[in-house]
């Protein structure tokens, strides 16, 4: 396994290959629920932080990383949860939207302020997106909620096709 | 690992022995791992565990109401959208309870020993009726879409309106709980309160019905800013919101949607209480013992069952 250092060097590279099991195109660590990755003698501790307070793939996750490190010699692993600060969605990395816009994902724009009152926005917020098949910017919100907590369901007004856009959070 | 497989399962069968298959189930896991849940200086653990039970068993309640749309919705978008509302709230009351759990291990129910069954799911499922702490909002049936719309508006205002102060909580679970829902219920009112004009200005018929909602569940109002004991000490103690203090914001933010819909604030008397007692001390009304059944029945029937 070699110094101390390349040994977290390959845990924390193992640990940032896992997937998203519901975006599997996404690594943890392009989607920013992967916080931190130590290594504490011949244990690895690997935190994580859900997107959402309900997200159903968070066990699934840890499972994943577990079986990763285990797989390639780390016995002793655990997985911590973080939940301050928040996830947001601008934690999704260059790569990771690059990946969402290969898959026919619409990425997130910037997420709103923390600062000040929630508005309260009885108009659909417009967001600027366009086709992630055809480019048109021609596109219409069909649904806030999607098929996981994290997107919104839009459709294409050009070339007619429904896609999911990930959302500002 | 054929050899390891039973055969008497049908769920080890389909696994073959290999525990990565977590399609079939993960296990449980602490949604706190790791979390520093050390309390903060001056609050008692009790005080803060009731507290959270509270903001857990609102959110809780509401969301096992919100998923019975569960493929009764008008259309597919609002099946799938009341299932992401309901699923948040889950998540939120999840991790409000295993904090409480964490306070104050004394108000967790005993299990037979051995049980693999978490402390948060043990206080989801295994306390009776009158040990639940949710305001009576939540509880009553969904009624049709343009009532649970006036309901989930009212319920959402105020939560998020309690959440934004409570992003400021001297304990620091309580507030990582409450950053994050705002976040979360930013979209549940903003989709409440579009929903609302959308069926006030829509039709006679949306109209008479979400006006109608509104109506039914208004008496239930007034019991969303009341204080409880609980949340003075808490408020005192700057870990909690004393509910009384966000009634002014959520009536200009209703005014807002009502005067857009060309609603008027319905004029109906407070439901009572029952010798002063009501949601938050543990009083309810029927429809929550029936919800409370179908909620636990199974987790009741297997005490050392396993996920």
């Amino acid at each position: 396994m070699g110094s101390p250092v390349s040994v977290l060097d390959r845990a924390r590279g193992l640990a940032a290959s896992v997937t998203d099991p519901e975006m599997p195109m996404l690594t943890l660590e392009d989607l920013g629920v992967l916080r931190d990755v130590e290594v504490d003698g011949a244990r690895v501790v690997v935190t994580i932080t859900p997107t959402y307070s309900g997200c159903p793939a968070m066990a699934t996750m840890r499972d994943d990383l577990v079986h990763r490190l285990h797989d390639h010699g780390f016995d002793d692993v655990a997985v911590k949860v973080s939940l301050d600060p928040a996830w947001s969605s601008d934690w999704i990395t260059e790569r990771g939207r690059q990946a969402l816009a290969d898959h026919g994902l619409s990425a997130p724009g910037p997420a709103p302020s923390l600062e000040g009152p929630v508005a309260l926005t009885l108009i659909p917020r417009r967001r600027s997106l366009a086709c992630p098949r055809c480019g048109s910017s021609e596109v219409e919100l069909t649904s806030e909620f999607g098929p996981t907590a994290c997107k919104a369901l839009y459709r294409c007004t050009s070339c007619l096709e429904p896609f999911e856009h990930v959302k500002e959070i | 690992m054929v050899e390891e497989v039973d055969h008497e399962s049908v769920y080890d069968g389909l696994l073959g022995g290999d525990d990565s298959q977590w399609a079939f189930g993960t296990d449980f896991e602490d949604p706190l791992a790791g979390v520093d849940t050390t309390l903060p200086d001056g609050v008692e653990g009790r005080a803060l565990a009731l507290y959270c039970i509270m903001l857990a068993d609102d959110a809780l309640v509401m969301s096992q109401r919100l998923s019975e749309w569960c493929s009764n919705a008008p259309d597919l978008e609002e099946d799938i959208a009341l299932a992401n509302i309901a699923l948040d709230l889950l998540g939120q009351s999840r991790l409000l309870l295993a904090r409480a759990a964490a306070a104050d291990p004394s108000l967790v129910p005993a299990l037979p020993e051995g049980s693999p069954i978490p402390a948060e799911d043990a206080l989801a499922y295994f306390r009776s009726d009158r040990e639940f702490r949710n305001v009576r909002l939540v509880e009553g049936p969904n009624g049709d879409f343009g009532q649970t719309i006036a309901r989930l508006l009212l319920f959402s205002t105020w939560r998020l309106a309690l959440f934004e102060k409570l992003a400021a909580s001297r304990d620091k679970v309580l507030s990582a709980v409450a950053v994050k829902g705002v976040k979360e219920m930013t979209y549940h009112r903003d989709y409440a309160g579009r929903w609302f004009l959308t069926l006030a200005r829509g039709t006679d018929e949306s109209r008479r019905r979400v006006v109608g909602g509104l109506t039914e569940i208004w008496p239930l109002r007034a019991e969303l800013f009341a204080t409880h004991e609980v949340e003075s000490l808490v408020a005192e103690s700057t870990v909690g919101v004393d509910p009384a203090t966000v009634a002014d914001e959520v009536d200009v933010l209703l005014e807002q949607v009502f005067s857009l819909s060309g609603v008027e604030r319905p004029d109906v008397a407070p439901l009572a209480g029952v010798r002063g007692e009501t949601g938050r001390d543990g009083l309810h009304t029927e429809a929550h013992s029936r919800l409370l059944a179908e909620l636990q029945v199974v987790a009741r029937a297997h005490p050392m069952g396993q996920w």
